[in-house]
């Protein structure tokens, strides 16, 4: 029985390999590093999708395995965008009033460097001093716990009080959603401190960095890599052992995991608060890649597109939900990019950046009707895995439990 | 016999209807009991108030040797203090295999830090494969337990509760949908489950309650209507007019 973990979990080395075969490929072709037959936009592209991916498995962990179908995810991966985009601002800015300052006659005090920062960041919502909620900002070290503890504190508290009162199905869903639309509405107004709508701009251009975007989006590409794959490994732990098999007991049927001595809220508590961190990561990664970060991010639709890319990839699988997230954000980005041709029909011509949603849409009803496994599914036809026959019933009463369809034996 | 459970004067009320009226109840620590009574008459709503899922109006539920009360503690707490309970219909986690059910209900350390960094030691594996054999499912350990038959899942069931070694079992009709060699074997496993801890059997089969040769309580519109033997129970005139009459 003694076997190692990557023995008994053969998926997460295939994926591993794909991962680095992969990173590796795509630097040998880029601008950065390589021939330059990927151009740095699509670097990022690239960049960004693994990130998406890692928020996927986050979803995944927590509504795959765990049943909870959270419509807030995205709020904890924009706030993780937003703290490491604070230190990006804050320090890019000193950076040119400490250059422009310096032509003057008479050395600048740091207040007045301080004070010309401030201008120079919120000039535009009509105020130059920093609000309370940006004093760590001239701290890297600082920003980057923040990244983690912020996001986390809030899922902790929010957790908290749900879980506790013991909220869950579509309710849960309403309330996770209400949560980031409060936290959008909040961040939109102009005195939150965080520029309103406008949101943080600028943050491709790394403070002290001089060389081109070719080589710095390569760095980030290679961290985002990084962070997949050691966030798959993470949640391929978490659910392999017997903290798992609480986890799926839990989704299928709450009350006799209760039953069994377990207490239900403080394993979905830290779950849910550990997903939120993976997340918060994962958007502390992609927004530097983005370049601008605004509270429109936080949208609560954002956080039901992660929950359709881990439905068409296939739930209760990690793979599923990498696939389904890149397969997704990847259509998307060639769809609504102008890339992909319209169909001229005569009387009307199918213009993809307007019918992509619609095409999304579809495709997600038509999965969750007739494919319940999504795309993830296709291995079980590869592995001859089959469906469990339960004569049309679910593997438990839980809401979130798993379908007939989606099960394999 | 010391007291193990002590149940007085509890009543619920759902809406306006009285589902425990009052009801007393005890068992001591190496006891089988048999609770019947006719539909209605509170039986599962009694195991509700005992495993923490329905708090009563008033009346006191005292367990154990330090005489706590349960009635302050979470489902979960009175579970890890020593009751275990099987449902009405098995329910057990279908797209886990049996090894993994039974593992999972194993008496262990069950807050979730330990839970994370626990790996089965060779003793629990044999624990469990142990415990398979004695339920009859040794050889379907590897396979889901959705798989299963209705009477494996069942067995399943009672094999988990005997994992998590309660002091008390609470077992809601266990025999129900059973074939005859089923319920013999049924039967045997709780006979011999109640030789070291108090087991409650909640059944509607006369026949089957006859074989676990017990103590009978008989409940009806959520009080105790009679208490004995079951020649003593069935002879009583209140018992023939509600339950047996019929």
């Amino acid at each position: 029985m003694e076997r190692s973990f990557v023995a008994k979990n053969p998926s997460v080395l295939v994926f591993l390999t794909i991962l680095s075969l992969f990173t590796l490929g795509v630097t040998v072709l880029s601008e950065g590093f390589g021939i330059g037959v990927i151009s740095t936009s699509f670097v990022k592209t690239l960049g960004k999708t693994l990130c998406l991916c890692l928020i996927a498995v986050a979803m995944d962990l927590v509504w795959g395995f765990t049943g909870i179908l959270s419509l807030g995810h995205f709020a904890f991966f924009g706030l993780g965008g937003y703290m490491i985009g604070m230190w990006l601002m804050y320090e890019r800015t000193r950076l040119i009033v400490v250059e422009s300052l310096s032509q003057a006659d008479i050395p600048p005090t740091p207040a007045e460097v301080v004070d010309a920062i401030g201008t120079q960041i919120f000039g535009v919502v009509g105020s130059s001093e920093f609000p309370l909620i940006w004093s760590f900002s001239h701290s890297l070290t600082l920003q980057l716990i923040l990244v983690v503890v912020v996001p986390g504190l809030l899922a902790l508290i929010f957790g908290w009080l749900a879980f506790r009162s013991r909220v869950t199905g579509v309710y849960l869903s309403i309330l996770t959603q209400a949560m980031t639309l409060a936290l959008a509405l909040y961040l939109f107004q102009n005195d939150s401190g965080l520029r309103g709508n406008n949101g943080l701009s600028g943050l491709q251009n790394l403070p002290g960095v001089t060389v081109s975007q070719d080589v710095v989006s390569l760095w980030f590409l290679w961290a985002s890599a990084l962070a997949l794959g050691l966030g798959y490994m993470l949640a391929a732990w978490i659910v392999s052992g017997k903290f798992g098999s609480v986890l799926r007991g839990i989704r299928d049927n709450e009350a006799r995991v209760r039953f069994l001595g377990y207490s239900v809220e403080a394993y979905k508590l830290a779950v849910f608060t550990l997903t939120a961190c993976i997340a918060a990561i994962a958007g502390a990664l992609y927004y530097p890649q983005a370049g601008i970060i605004n509270p429109e991010e936080m949208a609560p639709i954002a956080s039901i597109y992660l929950a359709v890319w881990v439905a068409i990839g296939g739930r209760g699988r990690l793979y599923g939900a990498v696939i389904g997230a890149a397969f997704v954000s990847l259509l998307s980005t060639w769809f609504t990019g102008g890339q992909a041709p319209d169909i001229p029909l005569g009387f009307y011509t199918i213009k993809w950046v307007d019918w992509w949603q619609v095409l999304l849409g579809v495709s997600f009803v038509l999965v969750t009707l007739f494919a319940p496994q999504g795309i993830g599914g296709l291995f079980d036809l590869y592995s001859n895995q089959r469906h469990p026959d339960r004569h049309g019933a679910n593997l438990g009463p839980d809401e979130g439990a798993l379908r007939e369809k989606e099960a394999s034996l | 016999m010391s007291t193990l459970l002590e149940v007085s004067g509890v009543s619920v009320t759902f809406d306006g209807f009285r589902a425990i009226n009052n009801l007393s109840f005890q068992i001591g620590d190496a006891e089988l009991r048999s609770v019947i009574g006719p539909n209605g008459a509170g039986k599962t709503t009694f195991m509700d108030i005992i495993t923490g899922k329905t708090r009563p109006d008033e009346g006191r539920v005292i367990w154990g040797e330090k005489s706590v009360s349960l009635l302050d503690m979470t489902e979960a707490k009175i579970a890890q203090a020593g009751i275990g309970r099987k449902f009405q219909k098995p329910t057990v986690f279908e797209d886990q295999s049996v090894r993994d059910n039974l593992l999972m209900a194993l008496k262990k350390n069950r807050g979730w830090v330990g839970v994370l960094l626990y790996r089965p030691s060779k003793s629990d594996l044999q624990k469990v494969e142990d415990l398979a054999t004695e339920i009859g499912l040794y050889l379907e350990l590897s396979r889901k337990s959705g798989e299963l038959s209705h009477g494996q899942k069942q067995w399943l069931e009672i094999g988990m509760l005997l994992a998590q070694d309660p002091r008390l079992l609470l077992v809601d009709e266990p025999a129900a949908g059973m074939t005859p060699q089923e319920r013999e074997h049924t039967t045997d496993l709780l006979v011999q489950a109640a030789r070291t801890r108090a087991v409650v059997v909640v059944e509607h089969d006369m026949e089957f309650v006859r074989r676990l040769n017990c103590k009978v309580t008989v409940l009806h519109e959520g009080s105790v209507l009679a208490e004995g033997s079951l020649d003593h129970v069935t002879s009583n005139q209140d018992v023939i007019d509600v339950y047996l009459g019929r």
